[in-house]
């Protein structure tokens, strides 16, 4: 379990995280959305107890993650898959990680298996790694402690539409069987497929928070007529917010019935009407992410 | 997926979850990322093969009454005193530079414990180079043969010196790497500074402060010969400001430091 009770830090007087608050349950997968800069990396490495919160707490499995014992024992984190050494041998990274926390290191050849690395690129130095190869073996050093939380910034950056899918099917079973996931994204295609629950984050401020179907259920109704411009006039004369939809029709912000009576009063005929769904999300994420200029 | 699910129960037994790792068990970490990556196993290599090589030089071309098993012994520690705190350095400042860091502190929140088990890990690889060295004395010393008094003398004092210069610059390389946090200016300052030092001692003003703060001359006489109280004092007062300030700067600088 991991919670994040009001973090917020500064750095050189700019507040880079904000009264941030949220909860990983176990047995679920949260996805950490933003804009690159965002703040999800310093409200991670609050999490993973690197970096002192100016104020509130970073609480994990209970308590603070420097009061654990034998932290990647219990939590496995991946901040950075470009933090290893350029001249160590792969398997040799995670040997060494393996003999500090006390794990047999019988279980390195078997999780370089379970990421796809093989027996010759786990010979090989870090150096030659491609950026998804260095991602495997992050995940597979995440999991070496056998623990029972993962926090992971930005893991499928790097990887291959293959190597996205694995990843997703090895999170869900690690959270299947009952452990906590925190993984970030800006981009929200890798997480929404995976996520049960989604937390949005924009300069430093949680800006909406909720399962997709929650986050959904604001995102408004899509609503598609032949007749776009009649609709608009529809739309307009009862009052509803309505946007121009990407492929084709209208987003209104209101409920399908309303959106659905306002058509008839205007004598307009609906090709289509139902939740907005994935492209709603996607507009929700743009809309909420968006530079600050821009909305002003 | 089953076969994930299989994979995940692999072996990981050894310590129970909640036992903090032993400083026992971190030292030896520390000792092998020493030689685990390329540039420190050809460093280690590297220094080995100059010890050899000095003391075979120094059997070929110097006189016999040189060739005692002490002064072998210095010949083959003084190139192990110039790479050994290069290994220092790197041994801090590659956590950084390879941000390495990120992995360590986040198994080790406490990083006192992780500057400890450097610490310790120095001192044991100063011992084990000292030890090499005695080796390597020794059989040079049965190769050259000279038939002269105290051949094998080596007083337990002079042993000492021994373990106190090589000790004290792997830890000066260390102090030096946690200064600067980064490879290249720590080594290149750490070459230069005490020698730099030596350079302003040669101006009339600042020669008694020099003969207290400056390597070549305070700490070479512990290669010469058994040190008296004062040159004792010269010692320590040159290994507080070259190794202890820098050490006291370079932890609280890896404490603090964001990582």
């Amino acid at each position: 379990m991991i919670e994040s009770q009001n973090l917020t830090k500064s750095f050189g007087g700019r507040t880079v995280v904000n009264d941030v608050s949220f909860r990983v349950e176990p047995g679920t997968v949260t996805g950490f959305l933003g804009a690159n800069g965002a703040g999800k990396t310093t409200t991670l490495r609050m999490l993973s107890g690197l970096s002192e919160p100016d104020s509130g707490q970073a609480v994990v499995l209970g308590g603070r993650y420097r009061d654990l014992a034998n932290p990647g024992r219990r939590v496995g984190i991946l901040l950075d898959a470009a933090a290893q050494h350029d001249g160590r041998r792969g398997r040799e990274a995670l040997i060494v990680s393996a003999q500090m926390m006390g794990v047999d290191p019988r279980r390195v050849d078997g999780l370089l298996d379970l990421v796809g690395l093989d027996r010759s690129a786990a010979r090989k130095r870090v150096r030659h790694y491609s950026l998804g190869m260095r991602q495997r073996l992050g995940l597979a050093h995440a999991l070496l402690g056998d623990p029972q939380v993962l926090i992971l910034d930005e893991p499928a950056n790097g990887l291959d539409p293959p190597g996205m899918r694995w990843m997703r099917e090895l999170l869900r079973d690690f959270a299947d069987r009952g452990g906590s996931v925190l993984l970030s994204s800006h981009l929200l295609h890798e997480v929404e497929a995976l996520a049960d629950r989604l937390v949005i984050i924009d300069v430093g401020r949680i800006v909406a928070e909720g399962s997709r179907a929650e986050l959904l259920a604001g995102a408004g109704t899509l609503v598609i007529a032949p007749d776009e411009a009649a609709l608009r006039a529809a739309l307009d004369a009862a009052n509803l917010p309505a946007r121009p939809a990407r492929d084709g029709g209208f987003i209104v912000d209101a409920e399908q019935e309303d959106v659905g009576r306002a058509a008839l009063a205007g004598g307009v005929v609906v090709s289509r009407i139902g939740p907005s769904g994935g492209s709603g999300l996607e507009q929700l994420f743009f809309d909420l992410t968006k530079p600050l200029e821009a909305i002003a | 997926m089953s076969a994930t699910a299989a994979t995940l129960e692999l072996p990981v037994a050894g310590l129970d979850h909640d036992r903090r790792p032993g400083l026992a068990r971190l030292t030896g970490v520390e000792l092998r990322k020493m030689v685990d990556t390329r540039a420190g196993f050809w460093l280690q290599l590297f220094n080995l093969g100059l010890m050899i090589a000095f003391v075979v030089v120094a059997l070929i071309l110097a006189d016999a009454q040189d060739r005692t098993f002490q002064d072998l012994m210095w010949i083959a520690l003084w190139p192990a005193s110039s790479l050994l705190p290069i290994v220092g350095v790197l041994l801090i400042s590659s956590e950084w530079s390879q941000r390495t860091s990120l992995i360590t502190f986040a198994l080790v929140p406490r990083r006192t414990r992780v500057l400890a088990a450097k610490l310790g890990a120095a001192l044991i690889l100063s011992v084990v180079m000292l030890a090499t060295a005695l080796a390597i004395a020794a059989v040079g010393t049965v190769v050259a043969g000279p038939s002269v008094d105290g051949t094998w003398s080596l007083p337990p004092e002079m042993l000492g010196q021994a373990v106190v210069y090589m000790t004290t610059s792997f830890i000066m390389g260390l102090a030096f790497g946690a200064m600067f946090l980064t490879s290249a200016p720590a080594i290149v300052l750490y070459s230069l500074l005490p020698g730099g030092w030596a350079l302003l001692s040669t101006i009339p003003a600042l020669e008694v402060p020099a003969r207290w703060l400056d390597n070549a001359h305070t700490l070479t006489p512990m290669a010469d010969h058994v040190l008296s109280g004062t040159e004792w004092a010269r010692a320590g007062t040159t290994l507080a400001l070259w190794v202890l300030l820098p050490a006291v700067i370079g932890a609280w600088r890896v404490i603090h430091d964001e990582v």
